[in-house]
């Protein structure tokens, strides 16, 4: 088991190298320097190359790069033109902020979704399965940003239920219940397509399962259509499922990006859009790679449990 | 099966208690408290520090903060006192000498004084300066014609500069030129920007990195005291988002209301305010190479755009039609007697067929935001409309801001006929003699991407920098204009009016044509 733990951690090493030579590559070809994003309409030639020079971006491109790569070995992953602070306390504060609203949408979409998904399934053709396919059907064609839209005009400007924007309020104690007045219509909004995802997957599976002959044999010997359904049927079907809410955890933390500009949540992913427009350079660059070896190390860490569940995969 | 049912009714039942419970808490805060005004800024600010930041978002804030040797009065882009009590220009325009009010302190308990001016200056300017590396300054070559400061007594600064340049007072005016604490720039270094000290109607308070910005009453200011507790700055980036907040009530004033939302804001709980500023929206037309260089096709341009279409729909009403290089703003050197060319399309083909410019194929570049840009793409399209109504045939090729200055900054031979621009200014002086004279051609470090040259021009706009009399740089301006219009080297099209919704529990505040956000007469029920 340690020599499997070992294996998969050193051949993450090479994958991390490949992420920051792509995103220092990427930052080095887009058109316009974080010179002219600083200076705007002042950027004159000369200006810009005075200003380049003052940010030490005037030296070869290779050069630049083993700086980069030296100086973050070290944990210092330098400082962002635009904020003015060290790249690293930037990203993590960003990033706590993105886990809190990813990991409760993550949540309210597991557990939303297949309980959905069962109660369908198990009401096949019934009025609960069809009203919650067309439900599940309306999240997911709706896109995350127009519905936070749509609740905040409609939660926040008209029935003012809940705050417009931020994480926390400018005044006042940073309670949990302040804290989750501000996160319930941004989970929300990010946890619908995932939850429609997640019930149609687990509906599928649920049906499969359903049909086998141990089912039958359940019910055949009197167990209650409760336990049937929750403890034999939904047992066999989470080894399709579990797989399907991997996946959704990588897109609902991705799709927070839009999440987190149009309710100005202070996520990573508004932080990198900013910095992208912005040209500065170091900030996307930490945050990529910081994201990247999470999602590494996310990955790590699935693989290693499902090959403590399932000895077939440890080869 | 009944299990189901309960489940969901549970669910329901959980879900709508949740929905309550929240609502009720975030209920209470929807008002905000009295005496502190909460204002939606466009973006988290780089820095505090003056002489580091370039962006307006941020001056709004270090306008509150510091204060500089001089001001623009209220309501104006003229220059009167603020640090220094007085000043004397030497005959020959090249030496400033300002007397400093006494008994001013930083809001570290630092006294102000004229070493403190020299630090600043220096600081900036000076490569081997002890504290120069607590930059960059990206916009000290406002202040390159300095050749020295010299403290001449505790009360008095003396400023050489190279040659005799008329601008100067009013880039003193400019946050540039605002002035910090010398003993927090040493204290704190390169964090001074997190750390700001100056002589404001306010002191900083703190900072939380994408929250706020809270700045707190100085009750010793020399100009007296703020009439608010505090105001806090919170940036939110995107617009829709800030209008909800302003409509929700969770913040009290909010700024670059977008010209669509304006109407949300009609009736007595809020006042929207407008005021005209130093900025013009124009095309910079090639006149260099293909039709352009032909100066009656420049014209048939500027009278073939429908300018009023373009602020009166696209704009909604957010600018003014544009008459020349000059914005209106700046009012002692504007030419009021300039009317801006008509909307006549007739004309415009008849001098294209005098040129022989019909059907010329014209590549016009059109960027996708950017600062001061407006609406780029909608204004875009609808010229290119207009253009193409006239008889030309018209390719848009669009590019993200950054991208965009890098393609049009040096210069549109051999790229494009005609391209987008838009400057705000501090002075009548920059944008022309950056953007207009032959010696401001990009491949000599300028701005002048269309390559216009006129000697009369160059004549005008070099007089006006060296002559010291405001009257006399007036005359020279609005002479300039008057070429600069017939010569059309750009189609002028609008001056934006900055605007801003205040809630009704806010009085006293008015936008200034600066485009800085004074705030120390605000008053909040």
């Amino acid at each position: 088991m340690t020599g499997y733990i070992l294996k998969r951690l050193l051949s993450a090493v090479p994958v991390l190298i490949g992420i920051t030579i792509i995103v220092f590559l990427i930052m080095a070809m887009i058109p316009g320097d974080p010179a002219t994003a600083i200076l705007g309409s002042y950027a004159t030639p000369g200006n810009v190359e005075k200003l380049n020079r003052d940010l030490g971006l005037d030296k070869p491109l290779v050069q630049q790069y083993v700086i980069w790569l030296g100086n973050m070995l070290t944990g210092d992953f330098g400082t962002s033109f635009a904020l003015n602070r060290p790249v690293l306390d930037e990203v993590l504060e960003r990033f706590n902020a993105t886990l809190v609203l990813a990991g409760t949408a993550f949540v309210l979409c597991s557990f939303l979704g297949v309980i959905a998904g069962v109660i369908s399934a198990a009401n096949q053709y019934g009025a609960a399965d069809k009203g919650i396919t067309f439900v599940v059907l309306l999240g997911i064609s709706i896109p995350s940003f127009f519905l936070g839209m749509m609740m905040i005009l409609f939660f926040a400007v008209n029935l003012r239920w809940f705050p417009v924007s931020g994480m926390w309020p400018i005044y006042g104690d940073r309670t949990l219940g302040v804290l989750l007045s501000h996160l319930a219509m941004p989970a929300t909004a990010l946890a619908v397509v995932a939850t429609g995802v997640i019930a149609r997957l687990s509906r599928s599976a649920m049906l499969e399962v359903l049909r086998q002959d141990f089912i039958r044999t359940a019910r055949a010997k009197g167990v209650h259509e409760r336990g049937v359904i929750w403890r034999h049927a939904l047992k066999a079907a989470l080894v399709a499922i579990i797989p399907v809410l991997g996946i959704q955890a990588g897109f609902v933390l991705s799709g927070a990006v839009y999440i987190e500009i149009v309710f100005q949540w202070p996520g990573v992913g508004r932080m990198l859009v900013d910095a992208i427009l912005k040209r500065d350079i170091l900030l996307v660059q930490g945050g990529v790679v910081f994201v990247a070896a999470c999602y590494v190390v996310f990955n790590i860490v699935v693989d290693v449990a499902q090959s403590l569940l399932d000895p077939r995969i440890k080869t | 099966m009944s299990l189901f049912h309960v489940t969901r009714r549970g669910l329901l039942a959980t879900g709508t208690a949740l929905a309550l419970t929240l609502g009720v808490i975030s209920g209470a805060q929807a008002q905000t408290p009295t005496d502190v005004l909460i204002v939606g800024q466009i973006a988290e600010p780089k820095a505090l520090d003056p002489a580091a930041v370039t962006a307006v978002n941020d001056f709004r804030i270090l306008m509150n903060v510091y204060d500089g040797l001089v001001r623009y009065r209220d309501g104006t882009l003229e220059v009167e006192p603020a640090l220094a009590e007085s000043w004397e220009i030497s005959e020959d325009g090249t030496e400033y000498t300002f007397t400093l009010r006494e008994g001013i302190k930083f809001h570290d308990g630092s006294d102000f004084d004229a070493e403190a001016v020299k630090f600043n200056f220096d600081r900036m300017l000076n490569e081997d300066h002890p504290y120069h590396n607590t930059g960059p300054f990206p916009l000290s070559f406002f202040f390159s014609s300095i050749e020295s400061t010299e403290v001449v007594d505790a009360r008095t600064v003396r400023f050489t500069l190279n040659g005799p340049y008329a601008p100067f007072l009013s880039n003193l005016a400019y946050p540039t030129g605002l002035i910090v604490s010398p003993a927090a720039v040493m204290e704190h270094g390169t964090e001074f920007g997190r750390n700001p000290s100056g002589t404001g109607a306010f002191t900083f308070g703190e900072w939380r990195s994408n929250e706020a910005v809270v700045i707190e009453a100085n009750p010793d200011y020399w100009d007296g005291a703020p009439e608010l507790q505090a105001v806090v700055f919170r940036p939110i980036t995107d617009a829709n988002t800030r209008t909800a907040e302003m409509l929700a009530g969770g913040i009290d004033l909010m700024v670059e209301v977008p010209p669509v939302a304006l109407s949300e804001f009609q009736g007595d709980a809020y006042t929207v305010h407008e005021q005209a500023g130093p900025h013009v929206w124009f095309l910079i037309l090639n006149a260099k190479e293909g039709p352009f260089a032909d100066v009656r096709v420049r014209q048939a341009a500027n009278y073939a755009v429908n300018k009023e279409a373009l602020v009166n729909e696209v704009l909604e009403g957010t600018a003014e039609v544009a008459a020349g290089p000059t914005p209106p703003a700046f009012a002692w050197a504007y030419n009021p007697d300039l009317e801006p060319y008509p909307y006549d399309p007739d004309k415009a083909r008849e001098l294209i067929a005098e040129a022989g410019a019909e059907g010329a194929e014209l590549t016009f570049f059109v960027t996708e935001g950017g600062s001061g840009m407006l609406d780029p793409i909608a204004m875009g399209t609808a010229i290119q409309a207009d253009l193409e109504a006239v008889g030309f045939d018209v390719k848009i090729e669009t590019y993200e801001w950054n991208t965009f200055l890098g393609e049009v900054n040096p210069g549109l031979e051999g790229k494009a006929d005609m391209a987008e621009m838009a400057w705000m200014t501090n002075d009548p002086d920059t944008l022309p003699f950056l953007a207009l004279r032959t010696a401001a051609w990009p491949d000599q470090g300028g701005f002048n991407s269309g390559y216009y040259s006129n000697p009369e021009v160059d004549a005008l706009l070099e007089a006006a920098r060296v002559a010291t009399d405001q009257d006399e740089r007036a005359r020279l301006y609005k002479e300039m204009q008057v070429i600069v219009q017939e010569d059309a080297p750009w189609v002028f099209v609008a001056n934006w009016k900055q605007n801003a919704v205040t809630s009704d529990r806010v009085e006293n505040f008015a936008l200034q044509p600066s485009f800085f956000l004074l705030l120390d007469d605000v008053v909040k029920k």
